[in-house]
């Protein structure tokens, strides 16, 4: 059963940690690293995404079924994301009209 | 199964017991929230395609964007999820009355940033920043800066909805827990309630960087 109870100190911490990864996004944003601008930025993001889902969405205590189903859904989505991308970045390669 | 245990408080019929119950709710609120991520993956696929296709004007379009105040909101829908995570695990202890005064905090953050993200809405209207046919970017010519505004009010726009709805789940359970409805094995509603907050908090996570963060170095 998943009544675990965190101490407050976790969620503090973790609050902190979020806080932290805030001021380094915006902090990495004022340095131009060209193209790796996004790149970072999404990371981080990620990151961020990441605590939040383990810790104050208690994944880390979630069933087997519950974690599989968080997992497939963030599958679906980079499946998604990898099949369009592939379509945009692909379409000039047989030397046809680009469409836009 | 006994006749009490059908009758313990807040368990639905068709469910064994308590733990089991949560489990499934919890399952259940999962897949919801696996669609939601589609849902809006599909806008963060926009986003992604237009700005592959005219990057200087969305860099161009985000100076429009006021980085303190989403960096504001940033911290107040962050905090807001610390909150609720503090409501859910005095739900676990089953504190009714500490349920309700974090739910009531979590509440009041919440509509700080909606309240926040109205004066922003507001400062695009008087700047003329709203698609369509007043547009006027101080003169950008690009109809691709329209199209950055346009990925704007649809993603914070959906984002704010769910904050709406968020904060009216949020009285429904701080009315349940005025009731005392919660107990130490009877809590999952407030945890479902939290999954969703903390959902839409995650959305704001990856909107800041993209919409506000993105032309800062330039």
């Amino acid at each position: 059963m998943s009544s675990h109870v965190t101490p407050k100190k976790t969620y503090f911490a973790v609050f902190g940690t979020l806080m932290a990864l805030t001021a380094l996004t915006v902090a990495a944003a004022t340095v131009d690293l060209g193209g790796l601008n996004t790149v970072v930025a999404l990371a981080i993001a990620g990151c961020k995404a990441g605590v939040v889902i383990w810790f104050f969405m208690e994944v880390r205590h979630a069933r087997p079924m519950t974690r599989l189903t968080v997992a497939a859904g963030i599958l679906w989505l980079v499946i998604m994301l990898i099949l369009l991308s592939s379509d945009y970045i692909s379409r000039g390669w047989l030397g046809r009209s680009q469409g836009w | 199964m006994s006749d009490h245990a059908a009758h313990a408080p807040g368990l639905a019929h068709q469910f064994d017991d308590l733990d089991q119950q949560l489990d499934a709710t919890t399952l259940g609120m999962w897949l919801f929230l696996a669609q939601e991520i589609m849902f809006f993956g599909g806008l963060f696929a926009a986003y992604a395609i237009y700005r592959s296709h005219y990057p200087e004007a969305f860099a161009a379009a985000s100076h429009h964007l006021d980085i303190r105040l989403g960096g504001f909101n940033t911290v107040v829908l962050i905090f807001s999820s610390l909150t609720m995570a503090l409501g859910v695990r005095a739900a676990q202890m089953g504190k009714n009355k500490t349920v309700f005064n974090y739910l009531l905090v979590t509440f009041m953050l919440g509509n700080l940033f909606l309240v926040v993200k109205a004066f922003e809405y507001h400062h695009k209207y008087v700047e003329g920043l709203i698609p369509g046919p007043w547009f006027s970017a101080h003169g950008a010519t690009d109809p691709a800066v329209q199209m950055f505004f346009c990925l704007y009010f649809a993603m914070t726009g959906m984002h704010a909805l769910h904050m709406v709805v968020g904060g009216g789940l949020l009285i429904y359970f701080m009315v349940q827990a005025r009731r005392e409805r919660y107990h130490a094995h009877y809590f999952g509603p407030i945890e479902i309630m939290g999954l969703y907050w903390h959902f839409v908090d995650i959305v704001w996570i990856f909107l800041f960087p993209l919409l506000y963060l993105l032309g800062l170095h330039q």
